[in-house]
């Protein structure tokens, strides 16, 4: 169904520009759209950034946000990201308050879900995760009832499977 | 050889060509306005910055060249930005040079200091800060490059005083980038299933659309129509691509558009739309334009593509490689759309023409599409038109005939009532021997008016035909017709007197006030040499008919009282 309003992903490969990103997010708002996550970095090329941004759209809007991407100067490539064929990861950074009888819960949480303890401070450690949107916010919930007290979240990234 | 930013950014403006700046000094462009003292350029200066805009869109719009303008930060550039949004809905190249604070200055609030890039992020197709001078001249280059390129547009470089005041080696000439190839795709398949579109249709129909204008393509244009003898209307801005004279033009479609006009759109079976964007005022409902007609579609701009109606054949390219290649497959294939098929839809057209021209009544007043019909053969249809906003921008648009590309110059996407005079002044530079004539409404020629001391400093010849109702005559209108006869805020009758104000300037003053003097007045002041301001004093309630009510399908038209007369 194309008139379906779901998460989409839009890969955009931009010239690494102080303005560009606004350019980009302009080209969002100025249609009214939301960007739900995005995550930029420079590639190994330092002139080239690329930024990975989901978006609740419909297909006709995804397509028509594209097109309009892809006229902005700055922007050398922009595509849809095929959602079947990708893996995607998100990463938090949670801290925890630590008295010892919660020790043995996190170390089960961190086993299970392959987190790291990053930091460990008097009382307190920060955790890491990464994983789909699914099990992040599984692991959100758990670290939630463990009495998280502070988070951060990237924006998801992708990568498509097979060459490209 | 030591060069200052100022000398760079005029060595880059010649190896773009520019001879002509539209501009208004300020303290951040001051150096730049000093060096000019040594530099071969000429230098309009306007009485407000919106003039400066305009007239560089204008010049543009007339020359088919880039248009470039030069105001100082802050207020110089906020100035602009009307004329900005105007020339990006339009399409129009115009380059807009800003001063801007110092480097170290920026973000600091400074005198006269606006983040001009980001207030004109949106509405231009690209625009720069130069923070050093090392970029000055690639990014001159580059804005205009842009400009000019693909779907054309206005690009803004804002230029920090130190930029501009710093001094660079720079001899070594810098690299020239080649201008990008617009790379056409490949066409020869979608213009083939054009034709075959083209070829099987019983009512087929063109829209032209300002693209074909931009893209030069009036003539390829013109010989692709003969070729296969299809009814051409088109959009406010396509007018000119395509003779209002010829027997194959159909009118311009949309809210004020010909009867015969909508009724085409409405009845054709393929629609070939070139240049085009679908404006929703050349649409009006959606769901209900062309509803029998499969869509053959060709713009620079693959936005413009499946953004309102969806193509059945697209192509994303310039109109005039496109026409090329049509005109080529059949003239190879030997093809012709059959006569007899058709027959009966230029039948069709004919009769629909017959039964509602565009028309008027004629009474004790001076009615104002009789003055524009009267300009169109007076000046033999070979002036440059130029209008204002409103009922007289469609009068012109109804009433007089373009046989000619680039000479009507009218805002059409954005509808900046204040266009008219200062875009005459900006075509009346670039042709100097031809006839320049600003149609406007006494609202809009108020929003401008300083730019008659511009035509007078630089002794321009133009006329200025003002279609003076006493009204905002659109909004007027549309209180009329849809707000229950309410007339809030729209009565215009503590005006100046006009005469008397062109006169203040410099300009000659005519008045006309009955039919009788209308010819006598445009005869007048057409043939008195330089500028020119004519106030008709014309029917005040009078009405831009046809109407189609904004969200009505096209074929609902209203005709005010015409058609008892007819
Ligand atoms: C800058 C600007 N402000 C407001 C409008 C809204 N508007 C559209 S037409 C119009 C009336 C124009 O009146 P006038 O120039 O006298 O022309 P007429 O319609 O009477 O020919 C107005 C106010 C506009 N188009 N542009």
């Amino acid at each position: 169904m194309t008139d379906l309003i779901k998460e989409r992903a839009i890969s955009i490969i931009v010239n690494n520009k102080p303005d560009v990103l606004a350019r980009i997010a302009g080209t969002f708002s100025a249609r009214g759209f939301n960007i739900e996550s995005i995550s930029a970095n420079v590639t190994r090329n330092p002139v080239i950034t690329k930024i990975i941004i989901t978006t609740l759209s419909t297909q006709e809007t995804i397509d028509k946000i594209i097109k309009q991407l892809n006229r902005l100067v700055d922007v050398l490539d922009a595509r849809k990201i095929s959602r079947s064929q990708v893996c995607r990861r998100e990463m938090i950074l949670a801290r925890l308050s630590m008295p010892e009888d919660r020790q043995a819960a996190v170390e089960e949480l961190v086993g299970a879900h392959s987190g790291k303890v990053v930091s460990r401070e008097s009382g307190s450690a920060i955790l890491e995760f990464t994983g789909d949107k699914d099990t992040i916010e599984e692991v959100l919930n758990r670290l939630e009832a463990l009495g998280m007290e502070d988070l951060t979240r990237t924006g998801t990234v992708f990568m498509e499977r097979g060459k490209p | 050889m030591q060069q200052t930013g100022s000398q760079i950014l005029f060595k880059a403006l010649k190896e773009e060509k520019v001879d002509t700046l539209f501009g208004y000094p300020g303290g951040s462009v001051m150096d730049i306005y000093d060096e000019m003292f040594r530099q071969n350029i000429r230098h309009i200066l306007v009485r407000h910055e919106q003039g400066a805009i305009h007239a560089a869109d204008g010049y543009a719009r007339a020359s088919g060249r880039v248009g470039v303008c030069l105001v100082t930060s802050g207020p110089g550039a906020t100035n602009t930005v009307t004329g900005i949004a105007n020339a990006y809905m339009d399409s129009i190249p115009v380059v807009v040079l800003t001063g801007q604070v110092t480097t170290a200055m920026i973000g600091n609030d400074g005198f006269q200091e606006v983040d001009i890039t980001g207030i004109t992020r949106t509405c231009t197709k690209h625009n720069f800060l130069v923070r050093r001078i090392g970029d000055l001249q690639g990014t001159i280059r580059e804005a205009f490059q842009i400009a000019r390129s693909g779907r054309p547009g206005p690009v803004l470089v804002d230029l920090p005083k130190d930029v501009i005041q710093s001094v660079i080696e720079a001899d070594v000439p810098p690299a020239a980038v080649p201008p990008a190839e617009e790379a056409c795709p490949d066409l020869e398949r979608p213009c083939n299933e054009a034709l075959k579109l083209l070829l099987k249709a019983k009512r087929p129909l063109i829209i032209v659309g300002g693209g074909v204008i931009l893209g030069k393509a009036s003539e390829v244009f013109r010989s692709f129509v003969k070729k296969l003898q299809i009814p051409v209307a088109s959009t406010l801005m396509g007018m000119g691509a395509f003779p209002g004279t010829d027997p194959l033009w159909t009118g311009m479609v949309g809210m004020h558009g010909a009867y015969y006009a909508n009724m085409a759109v409405s009845q054709c079976d393929v629609l070939m739309a070139v240049g085009v964007r679908f404006d929703d005022r050349v649409t009006s409902k959606v769901s209900a334009f062309a509803p029998h007609a499969r869509l053959i579609h060709i713009d620079i701009d693959p936005v413009s593509i499946d953004k309102v109606i969806r193509a059945d054949v697209s192509m994303v390219c310039h109109c005039g490689p496109a026409l090329k290649t049509l005109n080529r497959l059949i003239d190879e294939q030997r093809l012709t759309l059959p006569k007899l098929q058709i027959r009966h839809w230029h039948r069709q057209l004919r009769q629909w023409k017959a039964e509602m021209p565009l028309q008027y009544c004629r009474n004790q007043n001076i009615k104002p599409q009789y003055v524009i019909e009267k300009l169109y053969q007076l000046t033999e249809g070979r002036a440059i038109i130029a209008t204002e906003v409103g009922q007289n921008q469609m009068w012109a648009a109804q009433f007089y005939r373009f046989d000619e590309p680039n000479t009507f110059l009218t805002s059409g996407g954005l509808g900046a009532m204040g266009f008219g005079l200062p875009a005459a002044i900006g075509a009346q530079v670039a042709c100097p021997d031809r006839i320049v004539v600003d149609v406007a409404g006494d609202g809009s020629i108020q929003m401008n008016i300083q730019e008659l001391a511009t035509v007078v400093h630089y002794g321009l010849p133009v006329k200025v035909v003002i279609l003076n109702n006493l009204y905002l005559g659109m909004v007027r209108q549309w209180q009329e017709l849809y707000y229950g006869r309410r007339y809030s805020q729209t009565d215009m009758t503590q005006a100046p007197d006009f005469v008397k104000l062109a006169e203040a300037y410099g300009v000659k003053g005519l008045r006309a006030t009955k039919p009788e003097d209308v010819k006598r007045i445009l005869l007048e002041g057409l043939e008195t040499p330089g500028p020119v301001m004519m106030d008709f004093q014309v029917e005040p309630e009078e009405n831009v008919y046809p109407i189609v009510k904004p969200g009505s399908p096209l074929t609902e038209m209203s005709f005010g009282n015409v058609r008892a007369v007819a």
